[in-house]
């Protein structure tokens, strides 16, 4: 176990909310997720030194950042700390090429060519060296921006949704460019963003943040599997959220089966401490349902439930169905090539299929 | 003997360039700091706009003469008053086109954006570094309509200099002011010919600055 790379403890009273969050972090890639205004800005800002914490203290590596015992801040120019935010604040006035070598104007012109000629050619962005910034496309853009950041060899890498405004395969690319520095280099990464499913797809580790403070940290399937209440799961990606009533239980069985409310729908959930006539709140991630174009036979999955598609719409990577079974309106999020497969068309008849462990309850 | 024409140039240039060098400071202070006085600053910094010149030209007169403290001292060290004399003309103008530098300057530099120069510091620049290779880049044209429009006022001013600098020809005989004596004694024609010399001058600057800045936002856009 190599030495904690990244400690942040941080107070800081903001305008609707005070900030009390406090994390660890390796040399490792870490999500900071949440809902827009939970914070998670805030705490970038007090890591890369734009705002001083009233209290806490920051330390990376064996440096102190700040400590609000000691008073001790070190500028935000000595904390060699990459930041990138959406907006690529490319300097308008410099070329690509001066813009890349900024963070490197101390080093001797031999050593600082070679450094940027590489990330140039890493980022594929060399045939842009000599335009201006406002020549150039957005996600060229933030992808010279990110060259920037990166040819500093900074210790900690802040990144703040910085692949927000581009589009879906620009975005992958830059990713993929943006991890395999990252597990080259060793350097420990916050990535902030609100969308569930690049907290997902980033990292191992996610720090969800809500109203200034840490509430979980863990795996995402861990963190996002386990919401306490309606509130975080609509949040961490429960499309479906369904009050209901225990009808019966099967401890035998490890199931019960759930009524949903004002409804005949049954459900049949995991065994939970609940019994008969007993409200609850269950949460269906509408990627864990299945659909099928014909009634199912010989599966384990222990609800199948007929239904009809209200509408179809196709997402950035994905699309959403709104399926309605009775009173009961259900969103499944299926792939494009499964939307093609079957042929699926409003108002068609199709059976969704549930897995009992894919139901969760909800403390309400 | 220098002809009213050439002082006056001389004193709008050493003027705005004096200007550069103090007003830079002055407004990079005013578009950074937190301080809550700040507007009180401001309004002492902008005073010479809304002030008559003759009555900024009888306070400095006062304060430049060898009763005042400031002449006294200037006198001590250089043996003459600065009343009368062309540095007096050049104390005289710097207050009062300062406004005309630094309002400028201040704009240019505050609508610099912050993004930049927080993007700037996290890649390892000191504050002067950011400055003269972000801050003073992007904010040029702001601060080359300053220095100009100090130019020009000064070039223009009449009262300040009439009341500190009298109408003494080759030393503080501005152009302006031989205009003014010119027409006094009703040689028409001189005052015509400086006149329409002090139009050229002025209107060639402006036309300057303004396609500099466009040449300069076109290749920037």
């Amino acid at each position: 176990m190599t030495a904690t790379a990244l400690s942040v403890e941080i107070h800081l009273p903001l305008q609707r909310f005070s900030l009390n969050c406090s994390f660890q972090a390796q040399r490792e890639a870490v999500v900071l997720f949440g809902p827009s205004g939970a914070g998670k800005t805030s705490v970038l800002d007090c890591i890369a030194g734009f705002r001083r914490p009233a209290s806490g203290s920051i330390t990376l590596g064996k440096r102190t950042l700040f400590s609000g015992e000691t008073g001790e801040n070190v500028a935000v120019r000595q904390r060699r700390i990459g930041y990138l935010s959406q907006q690529p604040a490319l300097f308008p006035h410099l070329s690509v090429r001066r813009n890349i070598e900024y963070g490197l104007l101390d080093l001797p012109p031999h050593e600082r060519d070679a450094r940027v000629n590489e990330i140039l050619e890493r980022f594929r962005i060399s045939p842009l060296a000599a335009s201006r910034p406002a020549a150039i496309s957005g996600g060229e853009q933030q992808r010279v921006a990110l060259a920037r950041t990166l040819v500093c060899e900074p210790e900690l890498l802040l990144l703040d949704e910085p692949l927000s405004a581009l589009d879906l395969s620009l975005k992958s690319m830059l990713l993929e460019a943006l991890f395999d520095w990252q597990r080259e280099r060793r350097v420990p990464m916050l990535y902030v963003t609100h969308d569930q499913q690049e907290a997902y797809s980033l990292s191992r580790r996610v720090l969800v943040m809500e109203k200034g403070t840490v509430i979980a940290d863990g795996e995402p399937q861990q963190v996002f599997s386990t919401p306490a209440n309606p509130e975080r799961a609509a949040l961490s990606g429960y499309e479906n959220i369904f009050h209901a009533t225990i009808e019966e239980s099967h401890p035998a069985l490890g199931t019960m089966t759930c009524r949903i409310a004002s409804t005949d729908l049954l459900l049949e959930s995991p065994l939970a401490h609940k019994g008969h006539g007993e409200s609850a709140s269950l949460a269906v991630r509408a990627g864990d349902i299945l659909v099928a174009t014909t009634p199912p036979t010989g599966i384990s999955a222990r609800n199948i439930i007929p239904g009809r598609i209200d509408s179809i719409e196709d997402r950035a990577g994905m699309v959403e169905l709104r399926v309605l079974c009775g009173a009961t309106a259900f969103l499944v999020h299926i792939t494009r090539g499964a939307l093609q497969t079957l042929a699926l068309q409003p108002n068609q008849s199709i059976w969704l299929i549930i897995k009992t462990h894919s139901i969760q309850f909800l403390r309400s | 003997m220098i002809p009213p024409l050439l002082l006056s140039l001389k004193l709008a240039l050493v003027t705005s360039t004096l200007l550069l060098v103090l007003g830079l400071p002055i407004a990079w202070w005013l578009a950074f700091t937190r301080f809550r006085l700040r507007f009180l600053v401001e309004s002492v910094i902008a005073l010479p706009i809304v002030l008559p010149p003759t009555v900024l030209g009888f306070y400095l007169l006062l304060q430049l003469g060898s009763n005042g403290w400031l002449g006294a001292f200037w006198q001590r060290f250089t043996g003459h008053t600065l009343a009368f004399s062309f540095e007096g003309l050049v104390l005289g103008s710097v207050i009062y086109s300062l406004p005309f530098a630094v309002q400028p300057f201040t704009t240019a530099l505050a609508s610099v954006d912050r993004r930049l120069l927080m993007a700037s510091a996290s890649l390892g620049a000191s504050s002067w570094r950011t400055f003269w290779r972000i801050t003073f880049p992007i904010a040029l044209p702001g601060i080359i309509t300053g220095f100009a429009l100090s130019f020009a006022h000064t070039l223009g001013e009449f009262g300040v200099v009439l009341m500190l600098g009298g109408n003494i020809p080759g030393r503080t005989q501005t152009a302006s002011i031989a205009i003014y004596d010119n027409v006094q004694m009703l040689d028409y024609a001189t005052a015509a010919r400086q006149s329409l010399t002090l139009l050229a001058i002025s209107f060639a600057l402006l036309i300057l600055i303004n396609a500099f800045n466009r040449s300069r936002n076109w290749r920037l856009q």
